[in-house]
């Protein structure tokens, strides 16, 4: 595969997230090719802190930090004051899985439906990590945190947020990860240049001391996630025209889990396990099925 | 050319928008303000007003559009009410904090439950000590002057400001309305000059992490400003006059001169007590009233000093804040005490979910403060079954349940 990341840095060294952070890696692959013609809007999650207190900025676009429910809003607003202004800013609303799945949902559909001239995107670490590990709904089952504690650890399934916003039928959506760096800088661009509506990725990204696990396994473990169908790339057009974009293998899940800390109790449970191994495979073959409507003409390969 | 129109108060405000020339306007409808958002939707969607209109899923959103939009430099406006702008209350720190001088329109209704649409100033003074202006408009005329007004100083001090109107007794009562000449306007009101508009070029960060080494400044400043904003006030509405043809001032007398008793009163509801205070004249009483326009921030100095040495102070609250009183009559108590020569302040509360307000409220209030002998914190007026009079102390409540005394 060619390499296709773009070279230029537009993240300061030295910023305060944790070691392994997916979320800043995340970042700074994004702004990569998002390139300077932009403005961050980031609400209430691990980049207000990770961009540093005032009146230090870890990035090269200018930055308007708001309140945790509003992400989509307010990069709503900004936009419509560029566009009054007649700038072509690319506007990007950062929000953690808090800041989508749960409070940010309201706004997040609104903007969706009303089809904003936006970019969205979702850095998913699975919790609340900001606030020390608590669940969301993006919290997938079996997982330990704070809230839902070995005695009772996560029961419901992840939040299929892709779902969701694929119903508001916008333009472009897709779900990457800083493990496979190429794949997502072309969504990235995909998703830049699909002007004129709402854009959203789905970037699952590590959070090392909230998943449990050693800061130096934070690809590996990303890349297991979508070596193991728990998390697998893909895009859809318009809502309907669903494209996988990277082919995974048969590692099983428990390959995935057996890194992390927080899925111990999961681990433990065979009755539990099996559960979730069913719930992998079904999304899987759901998402194949849409795949293959989509591009009859296409068979899988990696 | 300035026009004149028969106008309701909702509509007066969306023409203040316009005449205002707002680039960016995000509203939700809720009753009784809808009209100002479909007058603009109207005006919007036809070119009359070349603005965006952002038609959001909820009033916290509007205010968050609001915020995303001023942030980036566009003159940014809209309306709400009651439930509204509770919703907003967490948005509207925002604009304080972020600096941002949106200006927004509250058709004052009371708040559920149960569900009341009727006018009532819960809603708007509920938001009292968030850091905006606010104004209390009285006539349809000022529904739409004092959107241009508040501009005109929330853009010097970059803090917003609010325009209360009465829900219905000015939202949609329909009077003669001057829509002023828009040269006019744009010589009174300049093109916004923003303190940041996240320009890429400048690539800062807004609004983020503050430790404890600055805070305490950022917030001061806002104070100051807020403080400064009352001479604004003075001024820009001097200027009104000049440019517009009518002055306007944070507060407003009318027969106070020699007046021994006086009433003070905000909002619609003034216009009937301005009435009751012309009839009681007639019958010989020294009384007058004093109608505060501006509440935040609020003319201290001036109601010192038009308040020392009178008799007795009578304080109309269309609200109450339960276990202290009306709002309004706080404000008056607060500002006029250790002053010497102080009155005493009688507290009446009135009109609370929109029950009427009437010229003859004002002179059963008037002819209780003659003759009252202590001032009350707050005495009700116009409660079925009971003339006015402070809180019942002899009512039944459910006791305290009995504790079981340990053996």
């Amino acid at each position: 595969m060619r390499w296709v990341v773009p070279e230029a840095e537009h993240m300061s060294e030295g910023t305060l997230g944790c070691q392994g952070c997916g979320g800043a890696l995340s970042m700074r692959l994004v702004l990569k090719e998002v390139g300077r013609d932009a403005v961050g809007v980031i609400p209430a999650c691990c980049w207000s802190i990770i961009d540093g207190p005032w009146p230090t900025h870890a990035l090269d676009i200018p930055v308007l930090h708001t309140a945790f429910e509003t992400a989509a809003v307010v990069a709503t607003g900004v936009k419509a004051a560029k566009t009054i202004q007649g700038k072509d800013t690319t506007v990007i609303a950062w929000a953690g899985d808090g800041g989508t799945f749960d409070i940010g949902l309201q706004a997040l559909s609104g903007a969706a439906e009303r089809n904003e001239d936006i970019l969205f995107v979702c850095y998913d670490n699975e919790a609340y990590m900001n606030t020390g590990i608590q669940r969301s709904s993006s919290t997938p089952t079996g997982t330990w945190t704070t809230t839902t504690p070995d005695q009772r650890p996560e029961a419901r399934p992840k939040k299929d947020i892709m779902g969701i916003i694929a119903a508001h039928r916008i333009p472009y959506a897709a779900t990457a990860t800083a493990a496979y760096p190429e794949d997502l800088e072309r969504k990235v661009k995909t998703a830049v240049e699909t002007k004129g509506g709402m854009r959203f990725l789905h970037l699952l990204s590590v959070c090392p001391p909230g998943w449990k696990m050693e800061a130096h396994q934070a690809i590996e473990v990303m890349r297991r996630a979508v070596r193991s169908k728990v998390f697998p790339l893909y895009e859809v057009r318009n809502g309907r025209e669903y494209t996988i974009t990277h082919w995974p293998d048969e590692l099983p899940v428990e390959e995935y889990f057996s890194m992390q800390g927080r899925f111990k109790t999961l681990l433990s449970d065979p009755e539990m396990l099996e559960v979730v191994r069913g719930n992998v495979e079904e999304r899987w073959q759901i998402l194949l099925g849409r795949h293959q409507r989509s591009h009859p003409e296409m068979a899988p390969t990696n | 050319m300035s026009e004149r129109l028969l106008l309701t108060g909702n509509h007066a405000a969306a023409y203040g928008a316009m005449l205002a020339r707002a680039e960016v306007i995000s509203a939700y409808p809720i009753t009784p303000q809808t009209m100002i958002v479909e007058l603009l939707s109207e005006m919007t969607a036809s070119g009359r007003l070349p603005a965006k209109f952002i038609t959001v899923e909820s009033e916290h959103s509007a205010m968050a559009a609001c915020v995303g939009a001023s942030a980036a430099g566009a003159r940014t406006y809209t309306a709400t009410s009651g439930q509204g702008l509770a919703l907003m209350h967490e948005m509207l720190h925002w604009a304080v904090g972020a600096r941002l001088p949106i200006v927004l329109t509250n058709v004052s209704r009371a708040m559920a439950p149960g569900w009341s649409i009727w006018s009532d100033q819960s809603d708007i003074l509920s938001q009292r000590d968030v850091g905006w202006m606010m104004l209390f408009a009285e006539s349809v005329q000022e529904a739409q002057d004092f959107i241009l007004w508040t501009y005109r100083v929330a853009e010097q001090v970059f803090l917003p400001g609010m325009v209360g109107m009465d829900a219905f007794i000015l939202s949609h009562t329909a009077e003669p309305l001057i829509v002023h000449d828009q040269e006019a306007v744009d010589a009174y009101l300049p093109k916004f000059d923003p303190l940041y508009d996240l320009d890429p070029a400048e690539p800062r960060a807004y609004g983020g992490l503050v430790n404890r080494d600055h805070y305490f400044e950022m917030r001061y400043k806002i104070y100051e400003n807020m403080d400064r904003a009352g001479q604004l006030l003075v001024e820009a509405g001097e200027e009104f006059g000049e440019v517009l043809g009518h002055r306007y001032t944070p507060l407003e007398g009318f027969m106070l001169d020699d007046a021994d008793y006086v009433i003070v009163s905000a909002g619609a509801m003034t216009s009937n007590i301005r009435q009751a205070v012309r009839d009681l004249r007639e019958e010989g009483m020294k009384v007058g009233l004093l109608r505060v326009i501006a509440f935040r921030p609020f003319p201290v100095d001036e109601v010192r000093r038009i308040l020392t040495g009178r008799t007795k102070v009578a304080v109309l609250d269309r609200n109450m804040s339960a276990g202290h009183s009306g709002i309004f009559a706080q404000e008056i108590r607060s500002a006029m005490l250790g002053q010497p020569d102080a009155p005493p302040i009688y507290g009446y509360v009135v009109g609370i979910g929109g029950r009427d307000v009437r010229v003859e409220t004002g002179h059963q209030v008037l002819h209780d403060l003659l003759t009252r002998e202590e001032p009350e914190l707050a005495l009700f007026v116009g409660l079925k079954g009971l003339p006015i009079g402070p809180v019942r102390k002899d009512f039944e409540i459910k006791p305290l349940a009995p504790l079981e005394v340990m053996q």
